[in-house]
């Protein structure tokens, strides 16, 4: 399949005629055709005469265009797309057709990438397994009876189930990391200001991050090359210079020190990820890096910052959804959301702000200097992704404590604002993937994604795919 | 028993930039001549759009604070205000809650012959909302088929939401209707002396609400000093004049001494003016006073200012009017009034400025021509002016013998006044001084006149 192949291999076969635009964008509906039905990954798919329309004149334009033009991508729905329904994966927007494009879908049309479409989520962001949508839950390729992981579960099993080349996806609190690491595909969520998020809708907006999805790092370096940078409607996208990601990737990982907090490989979580985990360990050592143990006893109270601060934020970023100027009105909010809206007004409220809010931004401060501490020492932080592999549907949706418990290990990242790498690292014994991440200091996307490279040179996890599709 | 009003002062002001607070949109609600024309994703709060500051509007509200003596601390920030209303498009209005741009200034006025200082808590910025406007409109879906069936309908216009607001908001040191008064008027000098604002009231540009309460004390003694506000006190809103403001502050002041004095305290609630039967109304009580769940915006990075952007600010403010009055008593040698009406708005201040430049006519001479309003300055240049007094005011030194003639005509007709002046009557001479300068149209000169009288009455 063209799309098995990595961006810059699609790139240079169509420049060399070796397939043609129109084929890749005609494989790419092909899968969705036969394999969404079953994995329901999208909620709005572009029409088909459209991008193929798009794809010819692409096969017959210039010569010389960039490494996305042409390529075929999806975007979470949380993208406002200028005459495209953009539905959040909620009912109060079913029928919202927005006015203007988000930056970086802008940004990505201006470069001729191909929108295929706007993929299936937890509603607003509020969730972890693309369960919470009024759009049905989205099914992981590697095990269709098991969630995809969220919130931006549609587009990482629609790059999984090969329905596209690349995804953006959203990451508030692990919506990027968790579905990509259950779904076997490398997701990055960028540094707090590192992409614009004008026109991405707003679940918790001081953790919103806009990140690169796709089949590897050397794709998602691709892709953030492309994305980052300051944006004149973005007042908090920081002006730092964009470097060229790729140039990065094959620096040799000699003398990199990384960090591997043990306090956080005990209790709660599986053993086989703790493997698969120690497994990578060993790779990163005999590939030159050198790994020493941590501590981060203050983890444990990183939920309790995440779902004070978020749903303070989702309360009021939800409340423009009154039902007056578009959309459908409050009634249609899901039982999630409604309880995270209820959390964030109750926190916010008079005789309640120091207790909660303040109290959360306090340990917020604690967070950003735990974290500065062991990155002054080390250029990453390897830790699991997720404690389990996917859930079967229903079992995290029938309880939301557990549901929240299931972020444990993406939730500090966002409020403290460093980037974070999601990689493949293994499977279970019964093929469900198993993901890690690594954990920069700010604005250190390019290590990172040089470390995930260089892992992902001597290990074939991220190029299985799932058994339904081969 | 006596009673004194305790009045704070709330003011919000609409800045003149070129574009809204958040958005590139044109800043001018009130010359749109279409509902919806100043509009985009940002001010119709549509999902994803996000808030970019407009940094003119955060100077001008610095320069303000500035020149309300303000502190300007080196770190601030906006909040979300949370509430509903349809005029406010994302459920929440950017404001400002603990750190505002300014705080803890003040402005000194005059009553009467006292100065007094009105302490100036805070001055913030904040976006405008939109405007409902409730109509009734044909309804062509009428169940009812009937032609010429209307329905009501409350329509909302965005021109206006995002334009950027700065609140002023006093210390309760203000103790009488006149006071408050003096104080909006001198306020609304110094914010058109800024041009920052146009500061209309008709069109609502500057909007002004009076807080009241009212407190019983033992002696008229120390009117000023207050040991424990009272335990409640009335917002008025919707005023949009100085005098109404005055008679609203009147109206509520009356209508709380006649609770007191039944022994009860007034309820603590928002009123509204209803200007047409000079009363006000109740609006909301504080059962229903809302949670706004402040928080810190998180799409708006803090401010943070250096002390050198702070002073490069206060060199940025223009004299303002006591600085301006002070310089044209020393400097043009006018009188306490005049400098005060040449000041009372800067484009009247800077036309008698240039007029005296050429320093052809005194100073005096120009003031009371521009104050008694004998030349539309509106119409005429400074320069304009200066040739207008030179030509109405030149004089031709009189003749000898022109003034001899002029002397006898007025001694034949006024035989009283000399008899009264030979009888011994000194005061009588003067008032033929008076009738020889009438007569020469002011032309002849008084001393030799004088002499030339006492000469020839003696």
């Amino acid at each position: 399949m063209i799309t098995d192949k990595s961006i810059k291999e699609i790139h240079l076969g169509l420049r060399k005629k070796e397939f043609s635009c129109e084929e890749l964008i005609k494989e790419t509906y092909g899968n969705i055709e036969k394999y969404d039905s079953r994995i329901n990954s999208a909620i709005t798919i572009v029409d088909k005469k459209t991008v193929l329309d798009k794809a010819r004149q692409t096969d017959n334009g210039k010569k010389e265009f960039d490494l996305l033009t042409g390529m075929p991508f999806v975007l979470k729905d949380v993208y406002v797309t200028r005459g495209i329904r953009t539905t959040c994966a909620s009912n109060v927007l079913a029928d919202y057709i927005p006015q203007y494009d988000a930056t970086v879908y802008k940004k990505l049309l201006d470069l001729g990438a191909l929108l295929i479409g706007k993929m299936n989520q937890d509603a607003w962001g509020h969730g972890g397994s693309t369960e919470n949508t009024d759009f049905g839950p989205t099914h992981n390729p590697w095990d269709l009876k098991r969630v995809a992981g969220g919130s931006s579960g549609g587009p990482a099993a629609a790059i999984s189930g090969r329905m596209t080349v690349f995804a953006i996806g959203e990451d508030t609190g692990g919506s990027i990391r968790n579905p990509a690491a259950w779904c076997n595909i490398t997701g990055l969520k960028v540094t707090c200001g590192r992409v614009s998020r004008y026109g991405a809708i707003a679940y918790a907006s001081s953790f919103d991050t806009i990140g690169p999805m796709g089949k590897s790092a050397e794709d998602c370096a691709v892709i953030l090359e492309r994305i980052a940078g300051k944006d004149p409607y973005d007042a908090t996208s920081s002006p730092a210079s964009v470097p060229k990601y790729t140039s990065f990737l094959n620096k040799p990982l000699k003398g990199r020190k990384i960090a591997l907090p043990k306090d956080l490989l005990g209790k709660g979580l599986d053993v086989e990820i703790k493997n698969a985990i120690l497994k990578a360990v060993n790779k990163f050592a005999e590939i030159g890096a050198e790994i020493e143990e941590v501590t981060m006893p203050i983890f444990d109270y990183g939920l309790a910052v995440y779902y004070v601060i978020a749903p303070c934020e989702t309360s009021s970023n939800l409340a423009r959804y009154d039902g007056i100027r578009y959309g459908f009105d409050r009634s249609k909010f899901t039982e999630e959301t409604i309880r995270r809206i209820m959390i964030g007004t109750y926190a916010l409220s008079a005789g309640y702000y120091d207790a909660f809010y303040r109290k959360a931004q306090k340990a917020r401060t604690l967070f950003i200097k735990a974290y500065q501490d062991i990155l002054s020492k080390y250029d990453a932080i390897l830790m699991p992704v997720n404690p389990t592999p996917p859930t079967v549907i229903g079992e995290l949706m029938s309880d939301p404590l557990q549901n929240l418990l299931a972020d444990f290990y993406t939730v500090t990242q966002n409020p403290v604002g460093v980037p974070s790498l999601a990689v493949p690292c293994g499977f279970t014994k019964d093929k469900l993937p198993i993901g890690m991440q690594l954990i920069g200091k700010m604005f250190t996307e390019e290590l990172l994604l040089n470390i995930g490279h260089q892992y992902q040179q001597v290990t074939e996890w991220h190029k299985q795919k799932p058994d339904i599709i081969s | 028993m006596y009673y004194k009003p305790i009045i704070g002062m709330e003011i919000h002001v609409e800045l003149k930039t070129v574009s809204k607070m958040f958005c590139g949109c044109k800043n001018d609600p009130f010359g749109a001549d279409k509902p919806n024309i100043y509009t985009c994703p940002v001010c119709l709060g549509l999902p994803g759009a996000l808030p970019v500051p407009n940094r003119k509007a955060v100077e001008w509200a610095v320069l303000l604070g500035l020149a309300l003596n303000c502190e300007i601390p080196l770190f601030s920030k906006f909040d979300r205000k949370n509430y509903f209303y349809p005029d406010l498009p994302k459920g929440y209005q950017i404001s400002q809650y603990d750190q505002p741009f300014a705080v803890r200034g003040f402005l000194d006025i005059t009553v009467g012959n006292e100065k007094k200082r009105i302490g100036i808590t805070r001055v913030h910025l904040e976006e405008d909302t939109g405007k409902l406007m409730h109509a009734t409109v044909d309804d062509p879906t009428s169940p009812s088929g009937l032609r010429g069936a209307s329905k009501k309908v409350s329509l909302i216009d965005f021109n206006r939401s995002g334009v950027p607001l700065v609140e002023i908001v006093t210390e309760a040191d203000i103790r009488s209707s006149e006071e408050a008064r003096i104080f909006l008027k001198k306020l609304h000098q110094i914010i058109r002396y800024l041009e920052i604002s146009d500061a209309d009231m008709e069109k609502g540009s500057m909007r002004l609400e009076p807080n009241i309460s009212v407190q019983k004390i033992q002696s008229r003694l120390n009117r000023d000093k207050i040991q424990k506000l009272p335990p409640y006190k009335v917002e008025v809103k919707n005023i949009n004049s100085f005098s109404f403001a005055k008679k609203a502050i009147d109206f509520e002041t009356d209508r709380h001494i006649a609770i007191l004095e039944t022994g009860k305290y007034p309820q603590q609630e928002t009123r509204g003016w209803d200007e047409k039967k000079g009363v006000t109304f109740s609006q909301r009580s504080k059962e229903e006073a809302q949670d706004y769940r402040y928080f810190p915006e998180p799409d708006i990075p803090p401010i943070r200012w250096s002390k050198s952007q702070i002073s490069n600010f206060k060199a940025l403010i223009p004299e303002l009017p006591d600085t301006r009055i002070a310089r044209f008593i020393k400097e043009y040698g006018l009188s306490e009034y005049d400098a005060t009406v040449l000041t009372e708005d800067k484009k009247t201040a800077d036309y008698f400025e240039k007029a005296v430049k050429s320093k052809t006519i005194p100073a005096k001479t120009v003031a009371n021509w521009i104050i008694n309003k004998k030349a539309d300055i509106s119409k005429l240049s400074p320069e304009g002016l200066v040739n207008l007094i030179q030509a109405k005011t030149q004089k031709l030194p009189m003749s000898e013998k022109d003034l001899e003639e002029v002397i006898n005509k007025v001694l034949a007709v006024n035989s009283k006044a000399v008899v009264d002046y030979k009888a011994g009557k000194e005061s009588a001479i003067m008032f033929l001084l008076g009738q020889v300068m009438r007569q020469s149209h002011g032309r002849a000169d008084a001393t030799t006149t004088r002499k030339i009288l006492e000469n020839k009455l003696k």
